[in-house]
């Protein structure tokens, strides 16, 4: 069974800086897979390159065995039109840290607008679908109330389903409870957790060691733009291998 | 108890504090400004009241047929003007702010010449375009005479509409720039293209900023379009010459007219709250208010 998404030597640069140096990393089916690391590592710029919101500069992302972005003609990779990506990045769920809800639709439209007016998917279909999304993390109370209404928590778990009803191949979380007061990050995380159990395929970037410890199939340690460790959480959490890692743990722990 | 206590304390001393009354001064201030403010504005009705102004001329006018005929000018020229700016502005803001740089030079250009140049300039530039293109075709197909397409109508529409595209496409692009990034990345990420998102995710929610000064803008055109009297459109100003040159009577032919421009404004003031109001939608709260809303005991319930 090939990988869900492949990331191959990618390189990545914002000017002089190198953000991601050589990253390789595969993701199975089912999956999932947990970052640590310390701030400006790298981890959020590889999630932003796999969705493509940002350009890599070298190597190779596939999703689903498909080339991100390109079009491979012999040797040459030759990019895409804007609406290629736009179609190849329904595959690729995203969560962002500060929610990005559209504060200017109700909860439930947010969750309408990609599966109706981008697939085309029927209405009715993708409305029973949403109502199911919402119920699923706990909001079909919400349904009509606009984002600025909610908690933070509550924003998140909207922005989960709104990634969810695109139906998604798999889904990129990027520090999804950094934003939340301490007291919101407990109901993310367990919506999240559901969602793993459910087979979902997920990459998290996140600083919440207990929720990689529990919930990860594989830990990845990324420092200086670049995968120094990977391994299971019982290899890169409870008995730390490699130095850096270990002191990384110790440290946040 | 503080060190303080023991001094008011001494201040208080024998004293009943709950007979205590607060005792409210006269505001001199206030009622002096009243009184000044109101013998000036006596002053001035009383020296209208006493002018040499027919004020049933004014009555006459008001709603003759050639004064209502500018007026509908004035508000036609008012919305095709304001509409053809908004069109362009917008398309120029977007191109200001795109990834290729020969459209961002040429928006920055477009912006630079017509913002620059006067509007009556403008104006007379177009309505005289004759003078150096006696005919005007598409590549040698469909040709023809200058004079004959470029009526008062269109001279103004072209001279206000484009400088009008100038203002509002840097209004435009304010509004695009309040509105978070995240944005934009949420609705790629959700497959749209950069376009798509642009129109149905970033402008809406960039309308709560711009609303306002094209608002404010509507209202100056609606006194910009009186330059379009100098190329003979026929709006409410030069409707009230043409009549005063008649009958002499300047003043109150230009108090009808003034009173008509207030009559256009007070309602395009009324119609822009209304325009805020829906565009303020998802707003309602403030931002801030989210962390004391409390939480349905429902929804913590289902979490």
């Amino acid at each position: 069974m090939s990988p869900i998404l492949q990331a191959i030597h990618v390189q990545k640069y914002y000017g002089a800086f190198h953000a991601l140096n050589d990253v390789s990393l595969s993701v199975d089916r089912g999956e999932v897979v947990c970052i640590i690391g310390p701030s400006g590592s790298g981890k959020s710029t590889l999630l932003r390159c796999a969705s493509q919101l940002e350009n890599i500069d070298g190597g190779v992302i596939t999703v689903d065995g498909e080339i991100a972005g390109y079009r491979r003609s012999g040797e040459t990779l030759v990019p895409l039109s804007d609406s290629q990506i736009a179609r190849q990045r329904q595959d690729v769920g995203m969560v962002f840290q500060r929610f990005n809800l559209f504060p200017h639709r109700s909860v439930l439209e947010n969750l309408l607008e990609g599966p109706v007016r981008v697939q085309k998917r029927p209405v009715e279909d993708c409305r029973r679908e949403a109502l199911a999304l919402l119920e699923r993390v706990g909001l079909t109370a919400k349904a009509a109330a606009y984002p600025n209404e909610l908690s933070g928590g509550q924003q998140q778990r909207v922005a989960i389903a709104r990634a969810l009803a695109m139906r998604p191949k798999i889904i990129l979380f990027d520090e999804p409870t950094s934003a939340l007061d301490p007291e919101l990050v407990g109901e993310v995380l367990s919506v999240m957790k559901e969602l793993a159990k459910s087979g979902m395929t997920m990459i998290v970037v996140t600083h919440e060691i207990a929720f990689c410890r529990e919930v990860a199939d594989r830990v990845v340690f990324m420092d200086g733009g670049a995968v120094i460790a990977a391994g299971s959480p019982e290899d890169m959490i409870v008995r730390p291998q490699n130095p850096r890692v270990a002191s990384f743990i110790s440290a946040v722990l | 108890m503080g060190a303080n206590s023991g001094v008011v304390m001494q201040d208080l001393a024998g004293v009943d504090v709950k007979r205590l009354r607060i005792s409210r001064p006269i505001p001199y201030r206030q009622v002096a400004a009243s009184i000044l403010l109101f013998a000036l504005l006596v002053f001035i009705a009383h020296a209208f009241w006493v002018g040499a102004i027919e004020w049933h001329y004014v009555s006459d006018y008001l709603f003759s047929a050639p004064i209502l005929r500018g007026v509908r000018g004035t508000i036609v020229m008012t919305i095709c003007a304001m509409v053809m700016g908004i069109f362009l502005g917008t398309a120029i803001a977007m191109m200001r702010m795109s990834a290729n740089p020969a459209l961002r030079w040429a928006a920055t250009g477009y912006i630079w010449l017509f913002r620059g140049v006067p509007a009556l300039l403008q104006l007379l530039l177009w309505f005289n375009l004759a003078l150096i293109f006696p005919t005007i075709s598409l590549f040698g197909f469909f040709p023809v005479n200058t004079v004959d397409v470029m009526t008062p109508f269109v001279a103004a529409l072209l001279g206000l509409g484009i400088q009008q595209g100038a203002y509002t496409a840097e209004v435009v692009r304010s509004g695009i720039l309040s509105v978070d990034r995240g944005q934009m990345e949420a609705a790629q990420s959700i497959g749209m293209t950069k376009l798509r998102a642009m129109l149905t995710i970033v402008l809406p929610q960039a309308m709560r900023v711009i609303v306002p000064p094209i608002g404010n803008e509507t209202i100056g055109m609606v006194k910009l379009t009186s330059l379009a009297s100098v190329i003979q459109y026929s709006e409410v100003l030069r409707t009230v010459g043409d009549v005063y040159y008649a009958n002499s009577r300047v003043i109150e032919l230009l108090i009808v007219a003034g009173i008509w421009y207030m009559v256009i404004v007070t309602v395009l003031s009324i119609g822009q709250s209304y325009i805020e109001k829906y565009f303020s939608k998802g707003w309602g709260r403030a931002a801030e208010t989210v962390k004391v809303l409390p939480e349905g005991p429902a929804a913590m319930g289902m979490a």
